[in-house]
């Protein structure tokens, strides 16, 4: 992955916080991360990449973003289980986003959430792991994308 | 005006159904997958559906075949997050009336949907 490519995932997660929330997210300058420290929040929604790429994108985030992003888009419902699906669905629309510039062959499958900052998330071996950091608001969040 | 939203994500369900729900659509069933989006569709009989695309168990292509099967005559936006040309092409060719991409307002959802509507009175 080059920095061009790096700047789509940055552009598509600052468009995300715009258009849903009309408050831009600070988006940090991407950082090569260490495959056992990558950065993990409360919830943290996974997609799997395969096709002409393979590896994986996530969106991970604390529980306090999450609900007040709900709040901010109308859904009073902030129960665990929708804050779990927002980081799922936005790893999802960020991914799917993506294939506007990588074509059809980035092919990304349904998300699979993972909770609690104790998971530790595994990349694929020999992929290496950007970190887009950001923050909305008072929090902090982040995006990973580790693609080949 | 009967309303079946199919999305594997619970918070898009809901703010479909209170988009449009607000723009006078009978919200007559949500579907969290493909499979259930086809048993829904032959028990309630909608007019119009909003389909997501990537989904566990049938995707989106498969079910608006499957839908449309049922009901020819129903009216499909597609609103999902694959962005590429050849994937909303795609989606038209299997018989959808129309192209949603995520992330969406509200405002953009009613339009598509009014648009998708006055077509189908035209012709």
């Amino acid at each position: 992955m080059d920095e061009a490519q790096l700047r789509i995932f940055v552009s598509i997660l600052q468009n995300y916080f715009e258009r849903q929330t009309t408050r831009a997210a600070e988006v940090g300058t991407p950082f090569l991360g260490e495959a056992n420290a990558l950065p993990v929040f409360d919830y943290t929604g996974v997609i799997g990449i395969s096709g002409a790429r393979r590896g994986c994108v996530y969106f991970t985030a604390p529980g306090d973003l999450l609900r007040d992003l709900l709040l901010r888009v109308g859904e009073s419902n902030v129960a665990e289980a929708n804050l779990a699906d927002l980081a799922g669905e936005i790893a999802n629309t960020i991914s799917g986003n993506a294939r506007r510039d990588f074509g059809p062959d980035f092919m990304i499958s349904v998300p699979v959430v993972v909770r609690g900052r104790t998971q530790s998330i595994q990349m694929p071996r020999e992929t290496k792991a950007y970190v887009i950091p950001l923050r909305w608001q008072k929090h902090r969040a982040a995006l990973v994308v580790g693609v080949n | 005006m009967k309303l079946l939203i199919v999305d594997d994500s619970n918070i898009i369900r809901s703010k479909i159904a209170r988009a449009l729900g607000a723009y006078g659509l009978e919200v007559v069933g949500l579907a969290a997958n493909g499979k259930d989006a086809v048993a829904r569709a032959a028990a309630t009989r909608p007019d119009v559906v909003t389909m997501d695309l990537t989904m566990p168990e049938m995707d989106g292509i498969e079910c608006i075949r499957e839908i449309r099967k049922l009901r020819p005559k129903v009216q499909i936006l597609v609103v999902s997050a694959l962005a590429d040309k050849a994937t909303a092409i795609q989606a038209l060719k299997e018989g959808a009336q129309g192209f949603l991409c995520k992330p969406f307002t509200e405002q953009e959802l009613t339009e598509a949907i009014g648009e998708l509507i006055e077509e189908a009175q035209n012709g």
